[in-house]
């Protein structure tokens, strides 16, 4: 039986989608908790890591009371996707932004640097192998979920699932190993 | 001239400092780096006030507090802090962002011919000579023409080479330039060397100020004596004066000793006393009776030291002796140790 390739490139374009939601909110969030102390300011940490514990049946039932009923249309797909994929993303980019020494960072700052520079020219390249980790890791974590569940979906029509899954493993395995890779170079870099 | 004001962070500290070194010296944890980070607007202090030059840069009481890219200071971080990322060149570049194209070049390329860079320019830091990248640090910092250099001195990790090539700038810059220079100085030769002015500070509070020669002569107590890494501190109580004969005598906890007449001092004062180690005399006991000043002491430990050998003696005497007098009486356990009157020091103004 010939591999189909549709659902693979579905679910690449939607986890992609996904992630960079993810990342256009994770990004400035986890900025915001690396270097600024204010009341509640763990609470909203919490918050954000919330979705990582919740069962993704627990956190779509909220959804849907919250939102209605939805048709299943790609934006909700991909919104749902991205929120569930935000507190890995979160999590990883924040523990990689306060992993730079901030000694660097300040002397950004006290040679005239403001904040948006020091974050595009000391922080992010001092900081890019922790943070292509988390969003390899992000990415993976949406497209398995969006692609197992859109499968799954259409197992009856389609034959046995489990042909299908093995592109959609190999992709996730590919952007884990290369966000791993990445992360264990920085390490001992 | 910068004024600080803080009381923050556990710190309770006042000083102004003008043009030349002004050292910060104390104990790791003692603030010195906490008063940079306040004044370069790293952290914000609860209360107080630091004015540069008639520009108030932080107070707490009419909440000004200027982000650090309008301070104007240079800083030199104790790892260095040089961007690994970047060439040295573009290192130096990084400061002049607001300048145009050309301005910053020249800059750029007189700074690296002044600190002999200009081979080393392309390569990052983790591949040029620890020296280079030390002047590339200063460099960086002195780029922008800073009002004020805050240097948290990189002095761990710094060998014997590497301390004369730091020693060397910080001359550079005193002499060279009439920034003010604020030095968290961790090594009390560079302080003494480099500084005009000295603050000496113990968890948060300093404890003297002035020129490092008073401060190392004259440490105003024994607090300050300990930070300042002086040996043979004893205390002593005051039990004869004779202006006329220009005596003292002092009675220690097991012995008397004559020293120079104290002005200003009471019969019954209790003091503290303190000797250098290299001005203490030590022989070897051999079995007469002590003369004045002399004090029969049993060896403890000797260790040997690159020029001399520092003896220390039962009760917390230390002195200090050549190696070639040691050799002969290595094996002797008895000495007798005499304090020249002259050699005695009262610390603290009575």
């Amino acid at each position: 039986m010939p591999l189909d390739w549709s659902p693979l490139w579905v679910g690449v374009r939607y986890a992609g989608l996904a992630t960079l939601l993810a990342i256009l909110a994770a990004v400035p969030l986890a900025w915001f908790l690396a270097h600024r102390r204010f009341p509640g300011c763990e609470l909203l940490d919490a918050t954000a890591s919330l979705p990582l514990v919740l069962p993704p049946a627990v956190l779509v039932y909220y959804l849907l009371t919250l939102l209605g009923p939805l048709d299943f249309s790609w934006h909700a797909a991909v919104a749902v996707s991205a929120i569930y994929t935000l507190p890995l993303l979160f999590r990883m980019t924040r523990a990689g932004l306060e992993a730079v020494d901030h000694s660097f960072e300040n002397a950004a700052r006290g040679l005239g640097a403001g904040e948006w520079r020091t974050f595009w020219l000391v922080t992010v390249p001092l900081a890019w192998r922790a943070l292509l980790a988390a969003f390899l890791a992000g990415f993976a974590r949406a497209f398995v979920d969006f692609a197992v569940t859109a499968l799954l979906a259409n197992a009856a029509s389609t034959g046995p699932a489990v042909w299908q899954l093995l592109p959609v493993a190999a992709v996730a395995l590919a952007a884990l190993y290369i966000g791993n890779r990445a992360r264990r170079r920085r390490v001992l870099a | 001239m910068i004024q600080v004001r803080l009381a923050a962070h556990g710190m309770d500290v006042e000083f102004q400092a003008s043009s030349g070194i002004t050292a910060l010296f104390g104990a790791a944890g003692a603030g010195k780096t906490v008063i940079l980070d306040a004044i370069a607007g790293f952290i914000t202090p609860a209360s107080g006030r630091i004015i540069l030059d008639d520009e108030i840069l932080f107070d707490a009481a009419s909440g000004v507090n200027l982000p650090p890219r309008r301070r104007h200071c240079g800083y030199i971080a104790r790892h260095w802090a040089l961007f690994p990322h970047m060439s040295l060149h573009d290192n130096l570049l990084f400061p002049l962002a607001g300048l145009p194209r050309r301005e910053r070049h020249r800059r750029v390329k007189e700074m690296l011919e002044r600190f002999a860079l200009l081979e080393a320019a392309q390569r990052r830091p983790h591949d040029v000579l620890p020296a280079e990248r030390l002047r590339a640090t200063v460099a960086r910092a002195l780029i922008g023409e800073p009002r004020l250099l805050l240097v948290d001195e990189p002095a761990d990790g710094l060998d014997i080479a590497l301390r004369a090539v730091w020693v060397q700038i910080l001359r550079m810059v005193r002499d060279e330039t009439s920034l003010p220079v604020l030095l968290a100085a961790r090594d009390p030769e560079t302080c003494f060397e480099m500084a005009g002015n000295m603050l000496l500070l113990d968890a948060g509070r300093i404890l003297q100020s002035g020129p490092p020669r008073r401060v190392f002569d004259q440490p105003v107590g024994v607090e300050a004596a300990r930070l300042l890494g002086i040996r043979n501190l004893f205390p002593a109580e005051i039990v004869a004066l004779d202006p006329g004969r220009n005596t003292s005598r002092l009675r220690l906890e097991t012995f008397d000793l004559n020293g120079p007449y104290l002005p200003g001092r009471l019969r019954g004062d209790r003091v503290w006393l303190c000797v250098e180690p290299g001005q203490l005399h030590a022989t070897p006991h051999d079995g007469s009776k002590p003369s004045a000043n002399q004090v029969a002491a049993r060896l403890e430990r000797a260790a040997e030291m690159p020029r001399a050998v520092r003896l220390e003696f039962a009760g917390g005497i230390v002195a200090e002796i050549a190696r070639r007098e040691f050799e002969p009486d290595r094996d002797n356990e008895e000495w007798l140790v005499e304090f020249p009157p002259h050699a005695l020091r009262v610390l603290g103004c009575p």
